[in-house]
């Protein structure tokens, strides 16, 4: 296991920390944002897309093996750490592919430089804000536990299992599932995973945008996924049918060709 | 050693399945299950056991909860304000203000200076970081919980000893002109205690020559903090702290017979018993990583206690006078002089709960009051009032 979490994994210094990135395969870059349990080692989704990609999938500051970085608090501090990276890189404009809390800060980067994104994919993202004060738009696995939480991550839980904290779990991708948690809240406690005024500034992005979402995601639910479509000028939106949340997970085979089509 | 009774306020008369069922009677156990008529009831008569411990020449100590039936207390400022004015001279240990979760920390220190005021200096200011299932009930992101304590703490202090208004730009309270009126009774304020439960903030504690509480925690573990404290305190060349720097909280009972007391007092395990849900005791972030790691490695709290088996790590302090007299003598021997007394939980009834604290009164204070750290102990001024007044309000108290 530990040599599964650690394949592809890289430490990268970086200004104030030190950054986790894996990084494989050949071809344009792809920045990949993950969600808020982590990359879980060099997963069949990257394995897929660095057939044809230079897949990079950091792990954000705080999750995974990163450290956390002074001053950086907010999604908003994230959206600007990620667009100094891809300056430093050299990759601006950058191809961005974000899933759950990392398509927030995917959106958010948008926003702040339509410029730097040239094509932008969303998959279950969290970030907006669409029902009304007394509903809650985006579900909270983190007080559940066990059977209730995988049963609201995958639309087939006896089939999945996202790795959770437990006595079971080697002790290094245990301490990183614990850190996924606590930075995942650290970034998405208030307002609960979204920034109220995110919806009113997507209409900012320039570039060709993909929203990719899971027939039967159980956290954000499909009438979600197509609001925020509805607020991207231009934006395509795909459904993966018999997926929740994680459909590159879930149904990879059927989300790789929709996304490859759209990057290439 | 100081003696304080103390009691959460539960609301116990919820239907034991709706606990079963949400794994909680915390947070989100449904509101609609308060009678307030019951409710009524329930204050008025943990307010008169309150009055009935300054009548017996105990202290009192409250503590405050939000969102939950085992604890009704949901305001310290308003319990602590009754008993300001109908108690007499008991010190009022408020334990505490959850400051994490107080989003105006100078209206913390407005209302402490008040009731310090006006109970003409007896307040304790207890500051607490807040047990797990206080944030949700105040959404206070739980990661931030140790450095919005912090800040609020410097902040609420400077405001008690600042003559003038002053600037606060910090990471979390912004004030142009913070001029706090009133000003404390005590100077330069009121004694500040805290609580711990792990080595994280120790330390802090010692550092600031505060009191440290600890709750319901094994003799050995509560040996080996405060030992932390002791080292903390002599690496910064403080002064070495005395058993007055020390409190404990203890579910307490007294009756004629260990027997007795042990057959009766067991409903002081109600609080014990109530379901603890994870996911809202235990907040990610709210637990370093560390600590996590190592409560689902298994070095935990062990579960499955009996009264008897709490007893004997002195989590339960229970029994005949003597017994309870030795009991709390070993407490003093590992560095103990408050001792918090809940001396009720459940629905332990006011005869059964008053009839042990006048037992406590009677017969196990006189024997434990003067060892070292009792009444002439650094920061609490012994009761100005003659015994025999006491004894006499006491007498009338009891009709």
């Amino acid at each position: 296991m530990t040599e599964a979490v650690l394949d592809h994994a890289e430490i990268t210094p970086v200004s104030g920390g030190e950054l986790e990135m894996r990084r494989g395969g050949t071809g344009r870059a792809v920045l990949l944002l993950h969600g808020s349990y982590g990359w879980w080692g060099w997963e069949t989704v990257h394995e897929r897309l660095a057939a044809q990609f230079d897949v990079i999938a950091p792990s954000h500051p705080g999750f995974g093996r990163s450290t956390r970085i002074p001053g950086i608090d907010t999604v908003d501090d994230l959206a600007y750490f990620y667009l100094d990276l891809l300056a430093e890189m050299r990759l601006t404009p950058a191809r961005v592919v974000g899933f759950g809390l990392g398509g927030w800060i995917a959106a958010e980067i948008a926003v702040r430089s339509p410029e730097a994104v040239e094509r932008l994919v969303l998959v279950d993202s969290v970030g907006i804000k669409v029902s009304d004060r007394e509903t809650r738009d985006i579900g909270d696995p983190f007080i559940v536990s066990g059977p209730e939480l995988q049963g609201m991550l995958w639309r087939d839980p006896e089939a999945h299992q996202a790795p959770v904290p437990g006595p079971t779990l080697e002790p290094q991708l245990l301490e990183a599932v614990l850190r996924n948690l606590e930075s995942a809240l650290y970034y998405g406690w208030k307002p609960y995973m979204h920034n109220p005024k995110l919806r009113q500034r997507l209409h900012r992005i320039v570039s060709p945008t993909l929203v990719v979402w899971g027939g039967d995601d159980r956290i954000v639910s499909l009438t979600y996924g197509r609001a925020f479509a509805e607020s991207i000028p231009g934006a395509h939106f795909v459904e993966i049918p018999d997926a929740g949340h994680y459909p590159h997970r879930e149904q990879v085979e059927k989300f790789i060709p929709a996304v490859v089509d759209f990057l290439k | 050693m100081l003696a304080y009774h103390f009691t959460e306020m539960p609301y116990p008369y919820f239907p034991p399945e709706a606990e079963v069922e949400l794994n909680s009677p915390r947070v989100i156990l449904p509101n609609r299950y308060f009678d307030p008529q019951v409710g009524a009831d329930l204050y008025n008569r943990y307010l008169d056991d309150y009055i009935y411990a300054d009548d017996l020449g105990l202290e009192i100590m409250l503590n405050e909860h939000h969102q939950t039936a085992t604890c009704t207390d949901a305001i310290i400022s308003i319990s602590g304000a009754v008993l300001a004015r109908q108690t007499k001279r008991a010190k009022i240990c408020l334990l505490g203000n959850p400051l994490p979760h107080r989003d105006n920390p100078l209206r913390v220190a407005e209302e402490v200076a008040m009731l310090d005021c006006i109970s003409r200096g007896r307040i304790i200011s207890g500051f607490v970081r807040g047990v797990g299932t206080e944030v949700h009930p105040a959404n206070t992101n739980p990661a931030l919980t140790r450095e919005r304590f912090e800040e609020a703490h410097d902040l609420i202090i400077k405001a008690w000893t600042t003559p003038d208004p002053f600037n606060w730009e910090g990471k979390h309270w912004h004030y142009r002109y913070a001029n706090v009126w009133p000003q404390p009774y005590q100077k330069p304020h009121p004694p500040i205690w805290i609580t711990g439960t792990s080595p994280d903030n120790i330390p802090w504690i010692a550092e600031h020559q505060y009191n440290f509480a600890a709750f319901l925690m094994a003799y050995d573990d509560v040996t080996k903090l405060i030992d932390i404290y002791r080292r903390r305190s002599a690496e910064q060349g403080l002064p070495a702290p005395g058993p007055e720097r020390f409190a404990y909280l203890a579910l307490c009972y007294v009756a004629n017979t260990d027997e007795r007391a042990l057959d009766e007092g067991k409903e002081l395990m109600w609080y014990t018993s109530r379901r603890r849900h994870p996911g809202f005791s235990n907040p990610p972030g709210f637990n370093s990583v560390r600590t996590n790691m190592m409560i689902l490695q298994g070095v935990d709290k062990p579960r499955g206690d009996t009264f008897d088996s709490l007893r004997s790590k002195g989590i339960v302090i229970a029994g005949s006078p003597t017994t309870v007299v030795q009991q709390i003598k070993e407490w003093h021997k590992r560095g103990i002089g408050h001792l918090l007394m809940m001396n009720h939980a459940g629905t332990l009834s006011t005869e059964l709960t008053r009839r042990s604290m006048k037992l406590f009164a009677d017969e196990v204070y006189p024997e434990i009051r003067e060892l070292r750290g009792g009444p002439e102990m650094d920061g609490a001024t012994p009761s100005a009032e003659p015994e025999r007044a006491v004894k006499e309000r006491v007498m009338r108290a009891e009709g």
